[in-house]
């Protein structure tokens, strides 16, 4: 099974920080292309929490079978972005990204489509159905760089703003760097 | 000229060829960039989980090109995943090779299929014998006191 954040946990007040780096949840069946990401993300500085099929995701968004029949909050761990493949055996990329757009608790979570396949059509079905962008496979740095700005910080950020650019010069506000 | 020198001047040389005939691309460089203290053998983890989903691919569309009744789908979901996987290290000359081979299972061209198949074969190995003999390299620097050079 794939470990979540590879990240090392330290003690004492960084910790708090740690848990506030954007959580992106990046969904492939393919093991190679979960590393590769997994990697780009965490150099983004953001926690990583991988999922090899569309199912997994939506368990680990708090969709699963479990939650649909009671009444609490689900318990999943808050995610800022997903990051799908578009071709998985089973619920593609795009039916995934149906489920998070028609679920009233997550829809509002943006969700990146990633394919090795240039096609217009797909590209507009994902782009028509709420995706924030469709990408070219394979990623590359630059690419992650350019997605932190469609990050929800869930925590103490409430409503949406393009962090991006000023992800450093807050980080020194809160005396990280 | 010193050992480490001479390691290292070799490294440059293999690297850049393997670029200039078509083995690596730029998704290579890509890999060597995510490299870092916090994880030093980025590039022999990813490059070793290719090795292995490789084989088993190679394996998988071997068998399925052997059927009596073959599923033209199966054998393209094959080529589509090593496709991908080749692409996602930088296999350049691999990849290209499955990009014809698709063709051929679209076409359910089985005399095409076999003969992409057995390139797909010729490629992997090539490709693996090189990052093989690449690592290697790498590994005589480190032991030797040096480091590995940066390619741009």
């Amino acid at each position: 099974m794939d470990s979540s954040s590879s990240v090392n946990r330290t003690v004492g007040m960084k910790e708090e920080v740690e848990d506030e780096r954007p959580h992106v949840l990046v969904v492939d069946d393919s093991l190679i292309d979960r590393k590769i990401m997994e990697k780009l993300f965490t150099n983004s500085a953001c926690k990583v929490t991988t999922a090899d099929s569309g199912q997994k995701a939506l368990e680990l968004l708090g969709q699963g079978e479990e939650y649909k029949h009671t009444n609490i909050n689900h318990q999943g761990p808050k995610i800022n972005l997903v990051v799908t493949d578009y071709c998985m055996p089973g619920m593609t990329g795009y039916d995934l990204l149906k489920k998070v757009k028609e679920s009233s608790d997550i829809k509002e979570i943006p969700v990146i489509v990633v394919s090795s396949e240039n096609v217009p059509t797909r590209i507009e079905k994902c782009l028509e159905e709420g995706a924030q962008e469709f990408i070219l496979k394979p990623l590359k740095q630059s690419d992650v760089k350019k997605l932190r700005c469609h990050m929800h910080f869930t925590q103490s950020i409430k409503g949406r703003f393009c962090i991006g650019r000023y992800w450093d010069s807050w980080r020194q506000i809160r005396g990280e760097m | 000229m010193d050992a480490v020198t001479q390691l290292q001047r070799q490294f440059v040389e293999y690297t850049t060829s393997l670029y200039r005939e078509g083995y690596l691309d730029d998704q290579f460089t890509q890999l060597q960039k995510l490299q870092d203290e916090s994880n030093p053998d980025f590039v022999v983890e990813v490059v070793t989980l290719f090795f292995e989903d490789s084989e088993k691919l190679l394996n998988n569309l071997t068998a399925a090109l052997q059927q009596e009744n073959i599923d033209y789908k199966q054998v393209d979901a094959h080529v589509h995943q090593f496709k991908g996987s080749s692409s996602s290290i930088g296999a350049e000359r691999v990849k290209n090779v499955c990009v014809v081979f698709r063709n051929y299972c679209d076409e359910k061209n089985l005399d095409g299929c076999v003969l992409c198949l057995q390139q797909a074969k010729n490629e992997y190995i090539l490709i693996r014998n090189k990052l093989e003999a690449l690592f290697n390299l790498e590994q005589q620097i480190l032991q030797a006191g040096g480091s590995v050079p940066v390619m741009a």
